[in-house]
Formats: structure tokens, sequence, C-alpha cells
């Protein structure tokens, strides 16, 4: 593995805090999707129906994208349209610029932390209050997201109260979640509300009425929505969806599969900005569609992770995001999914861990609402690196001087007595240290083989 | 399947089982010889290109789909003591050749009389006759079996038909062992990380015995218990069923 995904990997698995943090939000979630999806006899055939409904998109996403920007422009809308992350990002700074803006309002969104939409901000010179709570908590670290639906998963609340006192004006006396939320409140309502400019992401897309759908348990979208004069929607081309019913059946997958709930606190439809007659709403409504390595994906074999809703059951239910949590894969999105989609946008070279720290163990694909073969789709990424040259020369040396002798039985039989002999040369029943294998015996005993091979013992008659 | 079917099964013993555990493999003839069938252990088998497979290698992963089709292509059943290995065959093979218009058709046909090993006495029928084993053992579901095979209530029925075994639940039953092939070496602190808390949980099971039907699986688990201290024994379940566990656990001198 590569030295700094190991460092992270090393520095992950040494702490204990990440690991309580990351079993009691995970632990909880994986329990209730379990009871919310085995109440749903039904389950299979909606996964089924939500795959083929983002598959008929994606297959047929140039004709939808141009009916959502006819109908969103209907609506009063502007629609923008960014092919990399640089031009979404100068895209939204310039109507910040144009609005003068001062201070943005930001509802969460994973296609703001992919384009690096905080930091954009940040460099333009604009402030940013963050209207999730868990947004807050770590732009108040200083840090990144670690989970796709709890941004601060990686975090206890012992850890968070502490932050709140280091860093609010008015940190809460008593210990409770109640009260920590409350200094928060006080902390940043004042600021939401005097925000000039709202930034949201989007859920759904809905191509034939131009709304944007977004789905939160604190009501914070709907914060960057309402009060500012400004808003602006920025949105992966890949959430469209041909109309509402196709984004209720999508929300009905997409609560139970992310929390066990049957739908969010707050689900919000919205199209255009304020209309004559509106008591409130924004004066002007931009929505950014950005590509950014979209199009590629799909043209290149990766269609079937665009059918990605951002739910976060893979990374819930995987064995290894459990123990290192989000942050050591380094990317936006961490987790099966993500280990699909970083190679793609940041480059496989400098990925090459994260589709190969898989047990291929088929969970991910199994709680996907959206049924993605998230581990095939992981071994095509192996199958690129390996045709690349990027796996280690060890591994293609030793996998190609096996692959050599398993292709001749004489040579190979000959090879397991050598194998043998070397082995139990350390021990005959559980091995301690074993040369060379200190990657099993580090942390597992090593149990010797038998003295002789079974295709050995068969040919000498043994039954 | 019937239990009068007389069928030609070819063992596929795996690589694992025939360098580490030949146990199983004796275990998988006597059982499939009780069962009915006539067994054939093909001489020129090696592996099943696993360890390819899932390194990326696609090319060294297609030519052992190509030689073990051509090897096991004769045979009414192929017979695997493995999920993850029966699963290359059932699952990959078909794909890896699927746009190779010589070999598509006959990978398909090996694919589908290529059975794990508990899954394929189940469907026939048989069950362990006059095999005692006065133990209380708990059992982990590999994960390619699991998933690839849909093998859950195969082993357990088997099971039950042994007398005195108590079977006793598994939290997180259905959890990967950290194993993972050559994940386990390649990263080896996360994959002891996953190990220890299965560990954790088959200790808290109160059982006896560990079994589950996958040699790498087993002896990821059972090399952690041991390295923790914990008295906990593993057998591959065929070794049960056969009625070989009187002999020494994996990890005991054989």
């Amino acid at each position: 593995m590569s030295r700094a995904f190991d460092a992270r990997v090393d520095a992950a698995l040494a702490d204990r805090q990440l690991k309580i943090a990351v079993e009691r939000t995970a632990g909880t979630a994986e329990a209730k999707r379990g009871a919310a999806i085995g109440a749903w006899p039904s389950f299979g055939a909606a996964r089924e129906r939500a795959a083929a409904i983002k598959d008929h998109v994606i297959a047929n996403l140039g004709s939808y994208l141009v009916q959502f920007e006819a109908s969103a422009t209907a609506s009063g809308a502007t629609v923008h349209w960014a092919e990399t992350a640089d031009e979404a990002c100068a895209i939204v700074v310039d109507i910040c610029r144009k609005a003068g803006a001062r201070s943005v309002a930001r509802s969460k969104s994973m296609l703001g932390e992919e384009i690096g939409l905080p930091h954009a901000l940040e460099a333009a010179g604009i402030g940013r209050v963050e209207t999730d709570l868990a947004e807050h908590i770590i732009q108040l670290a200083g840090e990144r997201p670690s989970h796709i639906i709890w941004p601060a998963m990686h975090k206890t609340r012992e850890q968070v109260s502490a932050l709140f006192h280091a860093r609010h004006r008015e940190p809460h006396v008593e210990e409770s979640i109640v009260a920590m939320a409350a200094s928060a409140r006080r902390q940043l309502r004042g600021e939401m509300l005097g925000a000039d400019v709202g930034i949201s992401g989007a859920n759904f897309l809905i191509a034939d009425s131009g709304q944007v759908c977004t789905v939160t348990n604190e009501g914070n979208a709907e914060l960057s929505l309402v009060p500012p004069r400004v808003h602006i929607v920025t949105a992966g081309i890949e959430k469209l969806v041909p109309s509402m019913d196709h984004a209720v059946h999508l929300l009905r997958l997409l609560a139970r599969s992310a929390t066990g709930a049957a739908l969010t606190q707050y689900t919000t439809f919205y199209a255009g900005p304020k209309r004559a007659g509106d008591r409130d709403g924004p004066e002007e409504m931009h929505i950014v569609l950005v590509d950014n390595g979209r199009s590629a994906m799909r043209d290149e074999g990766l269609a079937e992770m665009l059918r990605c809703i951002r739910c976060g059951a893979c990374m819930n239910h995987c064995v290894v995001f459990r123990q290192i949590g989000g942050h050591a894969y380094g990317g936006t999105y961490p987790g099966p999914m993500g280990s699909v989609l970083t190679p793609a946008l940041d480059g496989l070279a400098a990925n090459r861990d994260l589709p190969n720290a898989c047990t291929m163990n088929g969970k991910c694909q199994e709680v996907c609402p959206v049924a993605i073969p998230l581990p095939t789709l992981l071994r095509g990424w192996r199958e690129k690196s390996w045709r690349e040259g990027l796996e280690p020369v060890t591994l293609r040396k030793g996998l190609g001087l096996w692959a050599w002798a398993a292709r001749r039985p004489w040579v190979y039989r000959t090879g397991v007595r050598w194998a043998i002999r070397t082995m139990r040369l350390a021990g005959r029943g559980w091995i301690a240290k074993l040369p060379l294998a200190g990657g099993w015996t580090g942390g597992r005993d090593f149990p010797a083989p038998a003295a002789e091979s079974f295709m050995d013992r068969y040919r000498k008659g043994e039954r | 399947m019937s239990q009068d079917t007389p069928s030609r099964v070819a063992l596929f013993v795996t690589c694992l089982v025939d360098a580490m555990r030949p146990r199983v493999g004796f275990a998988a003839l006597r059982a499939l010889a009780d069962a009915g069938c006539a067994v054939v252990v093909p001489a020129a088998q090696t592996c099943c290109g696993q360890p390819a497979l899932n390194s990326g290698d696609r090319a060294t992963a297609t030519d052992f789909a190509r030689r073990n089709v051509a090897m096991l292509e004769g045979y009414d059943a192929i017979v695997v003591p493995s999920g993850s290995c029966a699963g290359t065959i059932r699952c990959h093979y078909p794909e890896l050749l699927a746009d190779d218009p010589e070999w598509a058709a006959r990978a398909e046909a090996v694919a589908g009389k290529t059975w794990e090993i508990l899954a394929y006495l189940d469907a026939r029928g048989w069950r362990p006759q006059g095999v005692t084993l006065p133990a209380t053992a708990t059992y982990h579901d590999s994960c390619s079996g699991l998933r690839e095979l849909g093998i859950k209530a195969q082993p357990r029925r088997l099971l039950g038909a042994v007398d005195g075994l108590d079977l006793v639940p598994l939290a997180g039953e259905e959890t990967c062992c950290g194993f993972g092939g050559t994940f386990c070496v390649k990263y080896p602190a996360i994959s002891n990380a996953i190990a220890d808390e299965k560990a954790a949980a088959v200790e808290a099971s109160g059982a006896g015995l560990l079994l589950a039907g996958d040699l790498g699986c087993l002896m990821n688990m059972a090399g952690k218990l041991h390295r923790r201290g914990a008295e906990v024994r593993a057998f591959h379940t065929i070794e049960v069923l056969a009625g070989m566990a009187d002999g020494p656990a994996i990890g005991e001198d054989q």
C-alpha cells in the first residue's frame, strides 16, 4: 500500500475515540435500516425499479438535461453549466460577487465538497456560515466531512461538546444534546438569517417541472433557501429524474437506507425564485449543473455508479469503513462508493489503494438501494490498475510466479511440497511468527499445514 | 436431484485445502461417497484463479477459467469445499469468458453444474447418518458463499442432523471476518482489526466450536481466536458432517 494511505489507516486504527464515534452512528444506522427494510417486503422490487429509473435517466441524460433546463428556466431560474469543478466554483463565486455577497449560508452538499466550494469561497473572501449542524462542527474544527450523511461522524458528542466550549460565544452549561444544539443555534441563527446568498445542493432535479428536491433532518436547506436574496443550487448532472413520481419512489429508498426512517424530517420541492404575490423566497435562483467527470464515468464503464443517491448505506455496512472511518480514504467520498468514485475524480495512480482495500464481501451491493454492483466496479479499478502497471512490483512478480507454476501441475505440486516443508520448519501446530508472512502473524497465529498435500496423498491411494 | 441419481462428480479440492488441510478434502470424499456419488479428483487441478481475479490480473484469471472449464466440463457435477472458489467458477468464469465465442457457452455449462459442497449435499437430500458430536458450535456465513451462491440454510440443515450438536447463534454471523484472500496480507492492520471483532463475537457466543464452509476464513478466525487465547476450536463444516471432528482442529498438529 502507499505510504500516505498506510499512515492514514494507522492513525485511524489507533484512534479509540474514532472507533467509538463511528460505531455509535453506523451501528445505529445499520440496526434501524435493517428494521425498516425488514418491514418492507417489496424492497427488492422497489430497488429494481429505482435502479431502472436511474439507468433510464443516465442513458438519456442529454434529453433530460435539456428538458430540465427548459422547465427550470420557465420557472424563472437561471441554469448554468459547468464541465469542471473549477468552472463550477467560478460560476458560484461570480454570482456571489454580482450579488455583493459578504457572506453565504450554505446547506450541506457533497457536490459542494467535491468541487471544493468551501475553499473557493474562502479564497474569494466570502464568509461562509454552515447551516447543517455537523458541517458547522467540522467548520469549527477545520476538518473535512468523514461521511456523506453525517459529516462529523468521526467525532463523539463529548468531543463536540469540548469544541463548542472552546469556540462558541455562549456555550452550553448543561451537558446534553439539547443544550449543545441550543448553543449552536445561538451561535448561528443570526448569521444564517443575515446571509446575502444561500447555497445548497440537490437530492433530485425534476426534469418535467424544473423543481429541485432537498432532504434534511434539520430544516437547514430551507434556511439557505428562503431568507437570502439569492439562492444557488449546485448539483451533479446525475441527480435528474423524469418526474416527481420518480423522485418520490427514490425518496422512499433514500431515507430508509440512510437512517431507517420512512421519510426525512424535511423534504422540500421548489422551483424558481419568489413570484409576484409570494410571501417569501429568493429574488434570484441559480442552478449550476456540474459534470466534473460524470459524462466520462458514464462512457467509461462506471455508468452504474451514477445511480448512486448518496444514502451512505454502503459505508455504514462496510467492515473496512467501520474500522478506519471516512478520513482515511483521503477523498471527498469515503467507503465503497467513495472507493469507486475517488479514482474517477482524483485519479487512479494516487488512489489505487482504495479499490484494493476491500475484502470483496459484497455487503455494500446487498444493501445498496439502487443495486450498484460495487464489488464489480471496484474489481474494474483493480484491473485498470494492473493493466497500467500501478500495482507493486512484488505483487506482480509473486502472482506471476504463482500463475506460471499453477499452469503446470507437476511444477505446482513440487512448489507445494517445498512450501509445506518450509512452513513446517517454523512449527507444527500454531505458528506465532512466520518469515515473510508478518502481515498474517503480526495479529494472528498461523496454522501449520499437514505434512503432505491432499493431491500427493490422494495420488498414493489414500481415501 | 434425488438421492439415487448416480453422478460422476469431480471434486475441485481448492489450493488452500490441498496445501494446508487435506482432511477437508478427505472429508469431502467421504461425505460424497456416502451420498452415492462416484467421485473423481481431476489430477491436473491446481487453483480456480481467484488470486489473479481479485488482484486485477484479468488475463491470468481468464486463462485459469479456460483451463479449468476444459478440465471440468466432462463431469456431471463439480463440487467444491469452498463458497468463494465455487463462486469464482459459477459467477466469474462466465463473466470472464462472456465475449469469447468459443468459450462462453462452455463456461456457462460448467458454471451451471458447479456446486459448493454443503449446498450440493443438501440439494441431494443427503443427511449425515449416525454422526455424533456432543458439542456447542456456532456458524459463520462466509461472504462469497452467502452472497454469490445464497448458502445460508443448507449448512444449518445438515448440521441439524448431527446428534448431540447444539448450534448457537453468532452475533454478526453475516459480517465479513476480514480475510478477503490477499486482502489479509495486503492490508494486515485493517484485516486484523476486523478479525478481532469477529473473534470477540465468536467468544461471546459461548460456543466451543467454530464452523464455516471456507478454509481461508476459518484459518483467519481460528488464528485470531488462538492469538487472543480463546479456547474455541475450528473445523470446516464438512469435517463435522463426515464424522471427522474427532481429529485435530485447525491449528492443532495434523
